[in-house]
């Protein structure tokens, strides 16, 4: 055991770990995040909150997560290096651990184009890797990047991202050893429709014994509509919406499409967990979270493991 | 080399509107090769102004030059018998270029007519495009010859982000996915084990993190 995190402690336990996510408001609205926190409660062992998804100026991962700290919830801070140099990411981190969020995630982020500010700088002071390296010295080194020491250095549940969709597919089992090897402890992938693609992928990761080192935990999203999963299959890059699920979602008539949404989702997670070496699921229902409780139970994995 | 574009006739026009006489100077290194502020530049845009200005009712006196590289003060000096002559100069050169007029004539307004963009190479006629970001520590040995900082839109180092779609950058289709063309580039070479080496947290003290940077050669001086 690395750190105090609730999430490593299930996964570590030999549980299949559950992770839902929180997206912040878009202006002073606390009480947003709360309501949104309490769907989850109970049914998750630690809520990811974004780091300004999409581009768009939220409110910041850190304040958001203390709000789920109060409620005795488990924040999985997301940390992008778009927005932040190297000593602010550090800065955070420190807080972030000092307030008692032990769980993190390091992504590159999306980019500036894509959000409300596309005239922004972005900063890249590191990549995703290099992020893991950092977090992870800081942790078992007591180290800062730079190299100086910490007093009380913060202990880091590490998380990364892996899409198993994007190109070049050839890369990407190489793409997640070389995060392995960076330091990421756990592992939240892309939203998975293409279930075939990603046994594919997992076949990869096994044959190098990388699920070994690392917990990896398959994402998936329910879809709200056929509007949506039209919308993620032409639009989102880096997605996989087979269009035989586009189909399956347009069959029903519009108010019963949410609920098939929710079944794909299971059925989805059902298939998931056959397969070797995948340790987690990570739900991204996204401004949907009621949808989680229901998606769990009916997964089988109600109640979470009280650790 | 490094890459310019011509201004809106009116964002200069609107610089110089109150002068009666000025030396339009092109360069005839990068921004000739670039077609951006040659020699056929700087006519172009002096019938331009011209024009503008005859419309107008006003008159323009416009003394052209193309100087052979407005980043070297021996050029720069051959400005020096028009320069009292003129209100201002206004600089088809690139940025360095029209700071090393400035650097020349303190007591003269200087104006730029072009966007100095970037360091690129031709890619066709008609198109240049990024290639390289002067970050002062070359890891081109690393990437197959290929630049992820110059050319991967978040920079990345150490491979392709999520967004890597059939060779695309997820910001637009028009750019190439570099780390698409690094890979590509690595099995061709039969490289491809050296992608999992990790690349280091980048030193930006040799890039704008060490504030203005500055070459010097005590042998040459």
């Amino acid at each position: 055991m690395y750190t105090e995190s609730v999430l490593e402690k299930v996964m570590r336990a030999g549980h299949i770990g559950v992770t839902g996510e929180c997206g912040p408001p878009r202006g002073a609205m606390p009480e947003v995040v709360k309501e949104k926190a309490s769907l989850l409660k109970g049914y998750v062992d630690a809520v990811n909150v974004t780091d300004n998804q999409t581009a768009m100026v939220r409110m910041s991962s850190f304040a958001a997560s203390m709000f789920l700290r109060q409620m005795d919830m488990h924040p999985v801070m997301q940390m992008v290096s778009r927005d932040r140099n190297r000593l602010a990411m550090q800065a955070d981190i420190i807080g972030a651990y000092s307030h008692g969020i032990n769980t993190m995630l390091c992504l590159s982020g999306d980019h500036m184009k894509f959000g409300d500010h596309p005239m922004a700088t972005g900063v890249f002071d590191l990549d995703s890797v290099q992020a893991i390296q950092m977090v992870r010295k800081m942790r078992d080194e007591g180290k800062f990047q730079g190299g100086a020491d910490i007093k009380n250095p913060p202990k880091m549940f590490i998380g990364a991202a892996a899409n198993p969709f994007a190109d070049p597919f050839e890369l990407r089992v190489a793409r997640l050893a070389k995060k392995v090897k960076a330091g990421a402890d756990f592992i939240q992938t892309q939203c998975i429709f293409n279930v075939d693609k990603f046994e594919l992928w997992m076949k990869g990761v096994r044959e190098r014994g990388l699920h070994k080192e690392v917990f990896i935990m398959a994402g998936v999203t329910p879809m709200k509509s056929v509007g949506a999963a039209r919308y993620m299959r032409n639009k989102v890059p880096g997605m996989d919406v087979p269009a035989e699920l586009v189909d399956r979602m347009a069959k029903p008539p519009k108010e019963k499409q949410a609920q098939e949404g929710i079944d794909i989702c299971v059925e989805t997670i059902k298939r998931l967990l056959d397969i070797e070496g995948v340790s987690g699921i990570h739900i991204m229902a996204i401004e949907w979270e009621s949808a989680v409780p229901e998606i769990v139970e009916r997964s089988g994995l109600y109640p979470r493991p009280k650790l | 080399m490094i890459t310019a574009e011509r201004k809106p006739l009116a964002e200069i026009i609107d610089s110089i509107d109150g002068c009666r006489r000025i030396v339009l100077a092109g360069c005839n290194e990068c921004v000739t090769v670039c077609a951006a502020g040659g020699r056929k530049e700087v006519a172009m845009l002096a019938s331009a102004l011209q024009m503008d200005f005859m419309k107008r009712g006003k008159t323009l006196e416009i003394h052209e030059m193309t100087l052979e590289r407005q980043c070297d003060p021996e050029y720069v000096e051959q400005l020096a018998p028009f320069i009292d002559q003129v209100d201002a100069v206004v600089s088809m050169a690139c940025g360095c270029g029209v700071q090393e007029v400035v650097r020349r004539f303190k007591s003269k307004r200087v104006y730029p007519a072009v966007n100095t963009k970037f360091m690129g190479a031709s890619e066709r006629p008609g198109v240049w495009a990024e290639r390289c970001h002067g970050c002062g520590n070359c890891l081109l040995g690393l990437t197959g010859g290929i630049c992820p900082i110059a050319r991967c839109s978040k920079r990345l180092m150490n491979g392709p982000c999520g967004g890597s779609s059939k060779g695309h950058c997820e910001i637009s289709n028009d750019v190439d996915c570099v780390w698409q063309l690094i890979w590509d580039r690595m099995k061709e070479l039969g490289i491809e084990a050296r992608y999992e080496d990790v690349i280091m947290a980048k030193d930006w003290s040799t890039e704008r993190g060490g504030g203005p940077r500055k070459i010097v050669r005590e042998d040459l001086q």
